[in-house]
């Protein structure tokens, strides 16, 4: 089997398990929390699954299923967002000529471009577009919020499929693992810190911003995917020692993504970002971690990893 | 043979224009005072867009969906080949004449007689778009009438969140924004014209999110 095979593998025996303790626990004492649990199962079901199939299909499927979640994502920041009628244009042209054309040039593998194109060209472009209206009122604040809907939901989200561009010597053909290694610990550090927090968490971390989060639930959940990570070293082009110490970064990054989320939610005060995905929220729920973990990862890989910069 | 083609074209129609309305906004029926039901009814929302019946039409389900029917202008819907033909055929909207002088029947009597042959129907008590940037306009007379006519009608009050954003008047391009489609308890009938009006106007605003302005 190769590693991809192995990955997918356990994590439906790990899925599998999960599904029956949670109707087990659903027989013993039905509440509204095990219903809940259930449901966020049953969505990560979907969620593998579509990875499973576009990990399948290669390069496009990939890149299309990412520019599906900036499309979902970014809607469900503009929903929020203190946007006027005189940012319609603005909007648009974010929707339907930025995202397509980032996804564009990360599909056919244009570094150069991509990576620069929307905290350059989109950045400039969006107050462009809008001062031409020459509505002034809240004019920083309003076009501020379609430039970090770009950013957030487009750019950084866009940093998924492009470890498909990588070319780290030794490791050819493998970049899909890097993408899962990402994913993995990224959803394993929330799904643990979760799941600490509730077994032993006592001191809430952040108040004001996540009312559920607490120091013990940071710590173990930390610790427990960063070794969780350095022994998932054998899929990464890492030794265990590297592997850990990615696998930390990016977890520290997820938490401290969640947090800065959670700070434009409880601004905008909305709980959720959507609810599209059941018993998570909206896709951004999901993504806020990833946000600001893959951008890092991504070029900590690229700069220690890539030899012919 | 002409009319079976023109009704396929119809709901093949109908379903394109569901299926846009849920990509585009990803809309959702949000049921806080009453389920979805056979019940004939009459849903009344505030009107910010064009597309506003649409909306609501998309988030009640399909099989209640086809016996629900707009109130529409027949000046706007009858004004091309292309428009009566959503407007008639697609959406099944009951047309009034908007002009007392030209028209043959009351739009009363037309909305009630169309619950009679069993239509729950959309109605926009605002009377017109609302471009005014406060929530609500004040409410015409016409929802008290129907009341007052068809006494068992169950009268659901609606809030349209959000759609005035994905295409702002004079705007060509339409963009995803999330929209939901509130619906509210039954309202009570009341005799007096007046604290009726009043008390549907309460019901759809007291339905409005109190988050996420625009």
């Amino acid at each position: 089997m190769t590693e991809l095979q192995i990955l997918f593998t356990g994590l439906l025996v790990l899925l599998l398990a999960a599904t029956m303790i949670a109707h087990v626990l659903d027989e013993v004492r039905a509440s509204p929390s095990v219903d809940n649990l259930i449901a966020r199962i049953n969505a990560w079901w979907i969620m593998i699954i579509a990875m499973a199939i576009a990990f399948a299909l290669g390069r496009t499927a990939i890149v299309l299923l990412f520019a599906f979640a900036s499309f979902n994502a970014m809607r469900e920041f503009v929903t929020i967002a203190a946007t006027r009628r005189e940012d319609h244009l603005a909007v648009a042209a974010a929707f339907f000529i930025i995202l397509p054309l980032q996804y564009y040039m990360i599909w056919m593998d244009w570094y150069g471009m991509f990576s620069i194109f929307i905290p350059v060209y989109a950045f400039l472009l969006m107050p462009i577009v809008a001062v031409l209206k020459g509505e002034t009122e809240n004019f920083l604040v309003r076009i501020a919020s379609v430039q970090w809907a770009l950013m957030i939901a487009v750019y950084c989200v866009s940093y998924v499929p492009v470890f498909l561009s990588l070319d780290i010597p030794g490791f050819e053909g493998k970049n899909l693992l890097l993408i899962a290694f990402l994913i993995l610990i990224v959803q394993l550090s929330d799904v643990l810190q979760y799941v600490w927090g509730k077994a032993i968490g006592r001191h809430k971390i952040a108040p004001r911003l996540s009312p559920s989060k607490t120091i013990e639930g940071f710590v173990g959940g930390v610790v427990s995917s960063t070794l969780i990570g350095a022994a998932m070293f054998w899929i990464t082009p890492f030794t265990i020692w590297q592997a850990g110490l990615m696998a930390l970064g990016i977890s520290v990054m997820g938490f401290l993504g969640g947090l800065v989320m959670s700070a434009i939610k409880r601004d905008r005060g909305v709980k959720d970002w959507g609810d599209s995905i059941a018993g998570h929220g909206g896709f951004l729920d999901r993504l806020d971690s990833l946000v600001f973990a893959a951008p890092l990862f991504f070029h900590l890989t690229r700069f220690f990893w890539m030899t012919n910069l | 043979m002409i009319t079976a083609l023109k009704r396929l074209a119809a709901h093949i129609v109908a379903g394109a224009i569901v299926i846009f309305a849920r990509a585009l906004t990803a809309v959702r029926g949000v049921w806080k005072g009453v389920a979805p039901a056979p019940t004939r009814r009459v849903y009344f929302a505030n009107h910010t867009s064009n597309a506003d019946f649409i909306l609501l039409w998309a988030a009640i389900p399909p099989q209640y969906r086809r016996h629900t029917r707009p109130v529409a202008a027949a000046d706007y819907w009858l004004k091309n080949k292309f428009r009566s033909f959503i407007g008639r055929d697609v959406v099944r909207g009951v047309l009034i004449d908007r002009d007392p002088a030209t028209r043959s029947k009351d739009p009363v009597t037309q909305m009630a007689e169309a619950t009679d042959e069993g239509a729950s129907l959309i109605i926009f008590p605002e009377g017109q778009r609302n471009m005014t940037g406060e929530d609500l306009l004040p409410f015409k007379t016409g929802l008290f009438h129907l009341a007052t006519a068809r006494p068992k009608l169950e009268l659901v009050p609606v809030w349209i969140e959000n759609l005035n954003r994905v295409m702002p008047k004079g705007e060509i391009i339409p963009v995803p924004f999330l929209c939901t489609v509130t619906f509210g308890a039954p309202l009570a009938y009341h005799a007096d014209k007046a604290p009726f009006l009043q008390a549907a106007y309460d019901a759809v605003l007291a339905l409005k999110p109190d988050t996420g302005e625009g």
